[in-house]
């Protein structure tokens, strides 16, 4: 094979590659009407991309339990790095939907912390497994906590 | 986009700006305020990992702009020491996909300063998913100089002697490449151990080099505190990266190459500024012997939507 059919074959790989991300990047993995993260209209139903969760995903427990620390620690982090899209309250904006949804609050703590994980690339939720497990849990426990104070003001 | 840049004056001719002295003024004007109006109100905590040469499969999040800053200062045995710098711009486009421009300069000791050059490259994650291994795909066009002494990657039978050529010389020496990398990343429960795999192929000619490039990080702290701070280990990331060439096609091995480790820390700090540090160390006789890089990256939020409402153009929120 000469050096320019090998040229040809490493472009045509890359290419191929690209296009195949591309792929993904538009088909996306979950419903169509699983709305997710930039571009999806603020307090969408029920989205937040949850229903990718695979149901093989372990009952994971969090470690800090309901440990009022970690939902504090966890707080910081949210204002840190998702109040920029979620919004400062979690009501959701322009880039991001809004936290309040049922299948959000309903979510089990293993599948906030496998979503907060994985993220949704295709939707634009970003993966956090850049932050250390132990941040992510302290994230989902302020999400459960958030979510049993909405609970409980609906209730009143 | 004449309404961005508001008071710039219109060419009563063809339409076109106007770049007059008074124009070119107030666009440059316009552009600054409208550059600090968007920094001052829309900083982000930055994420940045601590390595310098090194990918991970951590890309920018959609819509954020990171603005970097990274100079470096090199021994240089047979020349003049030397400092090189880089200013990139880093753009997340989709949660797959991050594109980067860098703008490359270096200043020689009796040699005065020089523009190396620039390189655009794009970063797409390849899985959507966490895996154990995530495979990122990097292709990045570079038009630079001879002179470029970024050391950005190495490639090839690249080494510290490539360097002592006086800039008069090397600058005319122009190399259009492309170079390709595969990112290995993998998150070893609270490390990050990335691998790069690299070949650079000059446009006008000449074999495929590579290189390769090892990281290792891990956060000093796992858990955050309650309370905000900002010189509390959570904060840092340390850890050690390694680099170097691996030859060319035609003569592919150790031989004649260079290579450097590199202990790496990083700083984030909550206002959205992070800083980087890494004294790097040549590992062989065709390596620079010391190599200091520091880093500044500052992330803008949600940056088109916030420079098009600036601009009188955005949506009411």
């Amino acid at each position: 094979m000469s050096r320019r059919a090998k040229l040809a074959v490493a472009s045509l790989a890359v290419c191929t590659a690209l296009g195949c991300a591309a792929v993904r990047g538009t088909g996306g993995t979950g419903g169509a009407g699983d709305v997710g993260g930039a571009g999806g209209a603020a307090g969408a139903g029920g989205g937040h991309g949850l229903a990718s969760v695979p149901p093989s995903v372990p009952e994971l427990v969090n470690p800090f339990g309901e440990s009022p620390e970690a939902a504090a620690a966890g707080r910081k982090l949210f204002l840190l790095h998702c109040a920029e899209c979620h919004g400062d309250d979690g009501r959701g904006s322009r880039r991001a939907p809004s936290l309040d949804s049922r299948r959000l609050r309903q979510a089990s703590a293993g599948a906030l912390f496998w979503f907060l994980t994985n993220g949704r690339l295709v939707a634009g939720m970003p993966s956090w497994s850049r932050l250390p497990a132990a941040r992510r849990w302290q994230i989902v426990a302020y999400l459960q906590q958030r979510s049993a104070a909405g609970r409980s003001e609906s209730r009143d | 986009m004449p309404r961005l840049f508001g008071g710039a004056s219109m060419s009563p001719v063809a339409g076109r700006p106007g770049w007059g002295s008074g124009g070119r003024r107030r666009l440059v004007l316009s552009l600054g305020l409208l550059a600090c109006q968007v920094l001052w109100a829309s900083g982000a905590a930055a994420r940045e990992g601590p390595y310098f040469v090194t990918y991970d499969h951590q890309l920018e999040e959609p819509g954020n702009l990171e603005i970097s800053f990274s100079p470096s200062f090199a021994t240089q045995r047979g020349s003049g020491s030397f400092a090189a710098a880089v200013v990139e711009v880093e753009a997340g486009l989709k949660g797959w996909w991050t594109t980067e421009l860098y703008l490359d300069g270096q200043s020689t000791v009796g040699q005065g300063a020089v523009f190396t050059g620039f390189r655009w490259e794009n970063r797409a994650r390849l899985l959507m998913r966490e895996h154990w291994v995530n495979p990122v795909l990097y292709v990045e066009l570079e038009d630079i100089t001879g002179a470029d002494k970024t050391l950005l990657e190495v490639v090839g039978h690249d080494v510290e002697a490539d360097h002592a050529l006086p800039n008069r010389v090397t600058r005319r020496d122009r190399k259009r490449e492309a170079e390709t990398k595969l990112i290995l990343s993998s998150s070893l429960g609270d490390w990050n151990l990335s691998e790069n795999l690299i070949a650079e192929k000059n446009l006008a000619g000449g074999a495929w080099e590579f290189g390769y490039a090892v990281g290792l990080s891990r956060p000093l702290a796992l858990a955050a505190r309650p309370d905000p701070c900002s010189f509390c280990p959570e904060n840092f990331t340390a850890g050690v990266e390694m680099y170097g060439g691996l030859g060319d096609r035609d003569r592919f091995g150790l031989k004649d190459t260079s290579h450097y480790v590199a202990p790496v820390v990083a700083w984030n700090l909550p206002s959205g500024a992070t800083l980087r540090l890494s004294p790097t160390f040549g590992l062989n006789g065709n390596s620079h012997k010391f190599l200091l890089r520091c880093g500044v990256s500052y992330e803008v939020a949600d940056f088109g939507r916030r420079v098009r409402r600036r601009a009188g153009r955005g949506d009411a929120e």
